[in-house]
């Protein structure tokens, strides 16, 4: 067997290579650099200008791409501008998780543990928080997270995809235990997640294989070519394709492959929890797209109602469980199920529409979850001498929120109606663009259903805005919570906050931009 | 210049939104940061003006792109400006007056701690305005539309510490919501004809469209109009408007929102060109509340609601022009910017007055101001020629023109359109003179504590201004018919009409009327003693007072019966769609609360579901698919 080297076009990689390089250069800077505190400013600069640096490359692609864009690495990637979108989107989310991983509250407090390592509760752990340590790994971990999702978004080989799947989970998982408050809790969330996510990761492997087995290819291309000729082996291309599925399913978080989903985000540290539900969801999302798209398009009759089910379960089953829920955390997780299922709507009869609809549905979504989150991470329960604790996710406790901080409440409630698609919002033009994919397509009962189950999840958003605006702190109770400052994320606050108002009142130029991007995959999927 | 046109609106709004934000720091130096944005808005427009006085008059409509709207689907819409000359008229008169009238408000709200806020809403309005008269399409004007209103509302109820002045704001607001319904559907109807809401395409399809289509959107138009322009039957919130400080009065309450209306019906003249019932309609409309205006300000006492009256009267001379059809145009723009001019002053005049006599408004409490302030007294004298039209003074030029082109027609209708306007020159001579003499001449009937003296030279040089224009403008821009050449590439060129009296009689019988009018007004307020408090008066003169009882007409015809309704729907809604409502919201719950048990937390558990849910989703999938 003759091995040719592959030819690689370095240029369109160009964002990879910056972030995942500045990913092993943080690596060492975490053996080179001593002092916790320069550490942290280093680790920090360096992921910013990396992650910004990636981005600027990725738009100087975009502008210079025409045609169908550049295939590097003999097939397995594929680098045109629907590569491109997802990629800056996926940058723009980790900048903002960035700049959440590094906020601290007034008292210096991070959002990690100091020392991963040592058991909650043990004496080390507090002789570690005395001497100041810091997990500064968490900048190199987002910034591999990060390169993992921008391959994900590119890949068309399932060997590769794989790769890319787990490149981004690993960090993931380690993120998701380090949380500062409650380690148990994010101890038993990232197991679980990691559990699952193996078993998930097996069977997309297993897909693979089935695939493998009945075209004798794992490229996009080829599967796409196998599917219209193979003959006798349809049971076995069907299963491989409905476990490939399946296992990118899990990432965006569809019933009944959900069940990670509110242990992980309730037990993450919240910066991980806005950075996860953002980025995650909207790989994964690029991931299906793509494999849909370019390898399965000629399954469209059979897995079209799989989409159909799925969604319609997620959407059901999401809103009516975040009803009951009584954490906020919790119940953000439960909504992100059931936009786990708006998104599936767009697949419906695998319209054109969806993929210039998705990118801005990803966009809109993210950008509320990194709001969301970065807003419940300022929100503190305060013990009775004084001293700020953990988040105050309870529902009640943020009672009368309005009154005390009417700017940071009102940015809640600007996310909140972005996620129930209310118009002027991002996540109304969101909903719109993303429903009528699936409209052009005749899935008018998928969309039905779906406009009746963003009307039920209407509620349990406008409830916590009820609760900030219209409800009176409790008796006693008006020193429990304090709002607890930290310029980062209201920094990151206030940039969602704008762009979410900004692309609900003008998406023309983004709508338009990403339309280019659908027509050219488009062009390339045939 | 012409295409830095988007900085009319940009920077007003910029301003206001620094106004707002900048919060206590800013209130020393505020108020002129708001004047140089509306005072920057003029140069803007005066270059872009000078800029287009230099094209040919067919080059002279510009197109501003500024982004795409609404992109893709079955309505697709860019957001732009339209340039041309008519939008140019409004942008000079809104800007000039505008900051103007900024001006003047530094000195008037100067012992107003909330004076920064204020003048944040004043950018705020400049902007929204121009942004309604130079967009490009419906949607955009509606958006211009509702800033202004915006704007009228928050300045109405800018004392709003009072309920009264509360209440007033939010009757305007309220009467506004149902002209904007209007504009509303217009805008509906448009899209279901035409399937585009911009100036360009509506126009040119309005040929294939079918007289009653276009009858339809007229008729909307008129009712947009009418509410944002305070004619009959949506009247009723202007006297009440005049709560607001007195600048807010001058310039959104007479010079530029409350004409917002004429500016909806001109502009959209090819449309009434097609539903000549609308036209009419229009016309129609326009003579009966210049009439009705006119008997409501003979009988007011509060200098204020006189004038806003007048204001009324004056916007329907300008909609029965605009009613006219081409002939009429012209002449309506032409009015509303003498109008604009004349009827700004008087409002800044009778600001001065206020600001001299402790906001006293009560004309019977005034008298004999003229030596007190003699300032006040020449311009608020040379705004009253304009507006009783006398010659050569600015309103003989523009009203004249209307009461000739009423009288053009056949069969009845110039008899009775061209009589209301000439029986309104007459009446407005009347209450017009009514006003200027109890306040000015006269014996004293000040309060004990009221020392009146002539105001700041802040207030008293845009008053200057404005009475200037009240005096020339007319002239200038009639001489060799300047103004409606100007705007003919708009409006259209139109046929010379012979009236159905020689025009030489028509105008003799209205400055014969005219004179009339002020000899009666002379005789009973100037020549006689006024008395202090309002004598009892006959049914008609209550009437007019009470501003033809439109409030109670309103109570008695809407308001209750709407009560009445809402009251049932309430019953009906609480016993039938709620009940179904929390039944369905209870069962909801209940099955979260299932299905929230199978969340129990054990990964195993977890696992399980996935794998059963994936055996079953491929156990379906190639079943289904084989």
């Amino acid at each position: 067997m003759s091995f040719t080297t592959p030819e690689i076009a370095w240029a369109p990689l160009a964002p990879l290579i910056i972030v995942l390089g500045a990913a092993a250069v943080a690596i060492l800077v975490e053996s080179f650099v001593r002092t916790p505190e320069r550490r942290r400013s280093v680790q920090l600069v360096l992921s910013l200008v990396a992650l910004l640096a990636a981005a600027g490359t990725a738009i100087v692609q975009w502008t210079m791409l025409d045609g169908a864009g550049t295939v590097v690495l003999a097939d397995m990637v594929t680098i045109d501008r629907q590569a491109l979108a997802w990629q800056v989107l996926i940058l723009v989310f980790g900048v903002l998780g960035t700049l959440l991983f590094a906020s601290r509250t007034r008292a210096g407090e991070e959002a990690f543990t100091p020392l991963g390592s040592v058991a909650p509760g043990s004496s080390e752990e507090t002789l570690a928080r005395r001497k100041g340590f810091q997990v500064t790994e968490v900048f190199p971990l987002a910034l591999f997270a990060v390169g993992g999702m921008m391959l994900f978004a590119a890949v068309t080989d399932l060997i590769f995809l794989f790769v890319a799947l787990e490149v981004f989970s690993l960090p993931l998982y380690i993120l998701v235990a380090l949380a500062r408050r409650r380690r148990f809790l994010s101890h038993e969330g990232a197991l679980k997640y990691f559990l699952l996510g193996a078993f998930s990761s097996a069977i997309l492997l297993f897909g693979a294989a089935f695939l493998y087995g009945a075209t004798g290819t794992t490229a996009y291309a080829g599967i796409a070519a196998g599917i219209g000729s193979a003959t006798g082996l349809d049971a076995l291309i069907l299963a491989g394709a409905v476990m490939v599925v399946v296992g990118l399913l899990f990432k965006i978080g569809a019933v009944p492959f959900h069940s990670w989903t509110p242990d992980a985000y309730q037990g993450a540290p919240t910066p991980v929890t806005a950075f996860m539900g953002a980025a995650t969801k909207a790989a994964a999302t690029a991931a299906l797209l793509r494999v849909v798209y370019e390898a399965f398009y000629g399954l469209e009759w059979e897995l079209s109602w799989l989409f159909w089910i799925i969604a319609i379960a997620s959407m059901l089953l999401g809103t009516v469980v975040a009803l009951v829920q009584t954490d906020l955390k919790r119940m953000l997780a439960y909504s992100s199920v059931a936009h786990a299922g708006f998104i599936l709507v767009a697949f419906a009869g695998f319209p054109d529409g969806a993929l210039s609809a998705l990118p801005f549905y990803l966009a809109s979504y993210g950008l509320a979850t990194m709001g969301a989150f970065a807003v419940i991470s300022q929100v503190r329960e305060k013990a009775d001498d004084g001293t700020v604790l953990g988040e105050a996710t309870r529902l009640g406790q943020w009672a009368g929120l309005g009154r005390r901080s009417p700017l940071l409440a009102g940015a809640m409630a600007l996310f909140l109606l972005s996620f129930a698609g209310i118009p002027l919002t991002a996540g109304f033009v969101g909903k719109f663009v993303a429903f009528s994919a699936a409209i052009s397509e005749g899935a008018w009962p998928l969309v039905l259903v779906a406009v009746i189950a963003s009307a039920a999840a209407a509620f349990f958003y406008v409830r916590l805005i009820v609760l900030m605006f219209l409800t009176d702190v409790p008796e006693g109770q008006e020193d429990a919570v304090e709002i607890d400052f930290s310029p980062l994320a209201r920094l990151v606050v206030i940039v969602a906050a704008a762009l979410v108002v900004l692309l609900g009142i003008v998406p023309g130029p983004v709508l338009s931009a990403f339309e280019n991007a659908g027509v050219l995959l488009l062009g390339a999927a045939g | 210049m012409l295409d830095l046109t988007w900085l009319l609106i940009a920077v007003p709004l910029a301003s206001a939104a620094f106004l707002l934000l900048a919060g206590k720091r800013a209130n020393p130096w505020g108020h002129w940061v708001g004047v140089a944005a509306s005072g920057t808005a003029f140069l803007v427009g005066l270059g872009a003006l000078i800029q287009m006085l230099g094209l040919d008059a067919h080059d002279r409509s510009h197109a501003v792109h500024l982004f795409t709207w609404i992109p893709g689907g079955e309505l697709n819409l860019d957001a732009g400006l339209l340039v041309d000359p008519l939008s140019m008229t409004f942008v000079m008169l809104v800007t000039f007056v505008g900051t103007l009238i900024h001006v003047y408000s530094v000195a008037y709200m100067e012992h107003d701690p909330d004076r920064r806020r204020f003048f944040a809403y004043l950018n705020l309005f400049v902007a929204a305005m121009l942004l309604l008269v130079l967009a490009d399409s419906y949607l955009l004007l509606f958006v211009g539309w509702e800033g202004v209103g915006l704007a009228s509302y928050l300045l109405i109820g800018f004392w709003n510490h009072k309920p009264e002045y509360a209440t007033a704001a939010n009757k305007a607001f309220v009467v506004n919501r149902v002209g904007d319904m209007g504009l509303i559907v217009v805008m509906g109807l448009m899209f279901a004809s035409f399937g585009a809401l911009d100036f360009d395409t509506v126009f040119s399809s309005v040929d294939g469209a079918s007289t009653a289509q276009l009858t339809a959107i007229g008729l909307a138009l008129l009712v947009a109009a009418c509410g944002k322009s305070a004619q009959f039957p949506l009247q009723s919130w202007l006297g009440d408007a005049m709560a607001g400080p007195t600048p807010v009065s001058a310039l959104i309450h007479a010079a530029t929102m409350v004409t917002a209306g004429v500016y909806l019906i001109v502009r959209s003249a090819p449309v009434f060109e097609g539903a000549p019932a609308a036209q009419t309609t229009v016309a129609a409309i326009g003579a009966f509340t210049l009439l009705l205006g006119a008997v409501i300000g003979m009988a007011k006492d509060d200098i204020k609601k006189a004038l806003a009256a007048s204001t009324m009267s004056q916007i329907g001379y300008m909609m029965l022009a605009a009613g006219l059809g081409p002939i009429g145009y012209a002449f309506a723009i032409f009015h509303l910017v003498t109008h604009g001019f004349f009827k700004a002053g008087m409002f800044l005049g009778a600001g001065s007055v206020m600001h001299g006599m402790n906001d006293q408004v009560d004309m019977r409490r005034f008298g004999a101001l003229r030596t007190a302030m003699v300032t006040t007294w020449v311009t608020f004298g040379l705004g009253w020629l304009a507006i009783l039209g006398v010659p050569p003074f600015s309103g003989f030029w523009s009203k004249d023109k209307i009461i000739e082109a009423a009288f053009v027609g056949e069969g009845a209708q110039p008899w009775i359109l061209g009589g209301a306007a000439l029986i309104g020159a007459g009446l407005t001579a009347f209450y017009m003179s009514r006003l200027f003499f109890m306040t000015f001449h006269g014996k004293a009937r000040w309060t004990d504590d009221q020392h009146p003296h002539e105001s700041p030279a802040l207030m008293t040089v845009p008053m200057i201004i404005l009475a200037v224009g009240s005096a020339f403008l007319g002239l200038f821009l009639a001489v060799g018919d300047r103004f409606s050449t100007w705007l003919e590439p708009v409006t259209g060129h139109a046929e010379h009409h012979e009236p159905v009296l020689p025009v030489a009689v028509i105008m003799i019988a209205t400055l014969v009327l005219v004179a009339l009018g002020a000899w009666v007004a002379w005789r009973k307020y100037g020549a006689n003693d006024v008395p202090e408090t309002a004598p009892a008066a006959s049914l008609a003169t209550i009437a007019a007072r009470n501003d033809m009882f439109q409030d109670s007409v309103n109570r008695g015809v809407f308001e209750r019966p709407g009560t009445h309704l809402t009251r049932t729907l309430v019953y009906a809604d609480a016993a039938v769609v709620d009940a179904a409502v929390d039944k369905t919201a209870g069962s909801w719950a209940r099955t979260g609360e299932t299905v929230r048990k199978t969340q129990n937390g054990q990964v195993r558990s977890y696992a399980l579901t996935m794998l059963v849910g994936l055996v079953i989703v491929i156990f379906l999938v190639v079943q289904g698919g084989l």
